[in-house]
């Protein structure tokens, strides 16, 4: 203390003064606190330096547990989505492959309806045979609307060519009549046996104006007549015995009308159809939201 | 001199012993320590001003402790601990620096 009285002596003096050992019960309890100071500093910086962790404190901790439990929810959501998109994009290719395989079964399906494609499958073949020229386009008509109501699903009817057989005219028969179908081109398959005509929902038939046969689709045909009709043979073939029926009718016009089951037949005729002109597929009304 | 001799032997200790810190303590220690450090450094420069005086040195150290200490465990209790330490942190800081400037100037006129 005694130094202390000189004023502006060197800092460094001062300090050395003051750090001269005393055992006043002050510097002890001075130097024992220092002690303690290190101590604790090196206790800090070891347990600093450890783990990183141990040393926060339970607030902290419970914020890094809840912005890492966090960040695992939204890594979770976006697995999730990522996984949902995925399967969406996987489902979308197997829908569209299980769609087109669909729409191109109704294509096969409405084209034998439609008449445009070769069809074939069990059936009968009914022959009409007809010397007297008797047969006329009702009969023919009743007999294939007997065919449909027995369930045939494709059918075409063949017959002689009307020029050929028919002596009489030759000029009018190949011009198609008046009302001839607007989409509906008649196709011929002029054959061995004469004239195929494959028998659509549009179909009509008409008288030849000569009564040498009928005219069917445009296509004038002669006796004998070739129905060939896909479908349930057992059922066709009933439908025509019934009394009073197509055979039955035929048997009181003179002509005569034979039916025979086959396994297979094969209906070649083809339909041609033309584009509609106005008409527009509409939209389904699932899709049309 | 005792000062710093005991100042050395609690470092050695600390080294050799290796001490855990108990999980009570651990959020007050190093605000006790910077505390310290502050009693200290005020020390240093007291006694370079010429007014050291023990008993002030030793009242001033055990208070700082407490006192940061004390902050830090309200801070805990009011949920703004680690905001609260590091705001002690920041004041304990800044007086080191100004009582170091002193000393500086002190002991190298500059």
């Amino acid at each position: 203390m005694t130094d202390e009285q000189q004023p502006r002596t060197s800092g460094l003096r001062l300090l050395l003064d003051a750090g001269r050992p005393r055992a006043t019960r002050a510097q002890v309890i001075g130097g024992i606190l220092c002690g303690l100071l290190g101590f604790a500093l090196v206790t800090q910086v070891h347990s600093a330096t450890g783990l990183g962790f141990t040393t926060a404190r339970q607030s902290d901790l419970v914020d890094i547990l809840d912005s890492l439990s966090a960040r695992s929810d939204q890594l979770r959501a976006q697995i999730a989505a990522e996984q949902a998109s995925l399967a969406k994009l996987t489902g979308g290719t197997n829908q569209t492959e299980a769609a087109l395989q669909e729409a191109q079964q109704r294509a096969a399906t409405l084209q034998i309806l439609a008449g445009t494609a070769a069809a074939t499958g069990p059936g009968i073949d009914l022959q009409i045979t007809d010397p007297k020229h008797q047969v006329a386009a009702d009969d023919l008509l009743e007999a294939l609307e007997e065919l449909r109501d027995a369930g045939a699903e494709a059918i075409q009817i063949t017959g002689a060519a009307a020029n050929t057989t028919g002596a009489t005219t030759g000029a009018a028969a190949p011009t198609s009549p008046g009302p001839a179908g607007v989409g509906a081109t008649p196709t011929a398959v002029p054959g061995a046996s004469g004239h195929v005509v494959r028998l659509v929902a549009n179909s009509y038939f008409v008288d030849a104006p000569d009564r040498s046969g009928v005219v069917v689709d445009g296509v004038s045909l002669a006796p004998p007549y070739d129905i060939v009709a896909i479908g349930d043979p057992h059922t066709m073939s009933t439908a025509m015995g019934i009394p009073g029926g197509v055979l039955d009718t035929l048997t009181g016009k003179g002509a005569h009308g034979t039916v025979i089951t086959h396994d297979a037949v094969q209906v070649t005729a083809l339909h041609q159809v033309a584009a509609p002109q106005y008409a527009r597929p509409a939209p389904a009304a699932s899709s049309a939201g | 001199m005792i000062a710093a001799i005991a100042l050395a032997i609690g470092v050695v200790l600390g080294v050799i012993l290796h001490p855990t810190v108990p999980v009570g303590l651990q959020p007050y220690l190093p605000i006790a320590v910077v505390a310290a450090l502050d009693a200290v450094f005020g020390a240093i420069r007291a006694i370079l001003d010429g007014i050291f005086d023990d008993k002030v040195f030793v009242v001033s150290f055990i208070a700082n402790v407490l006192v940061a200490a004390l902050i830090v465990f309200l801070g805990d209790q009011l949920g703004v601990g680690s905001q609260l330490s590091t705001a002690v942190v920041v004041v304990l800081g800044i007086r080191i620096f100004s009582n170091a400037a002193a000393i500086r100037r002190h002991l190298f006129r500059a």
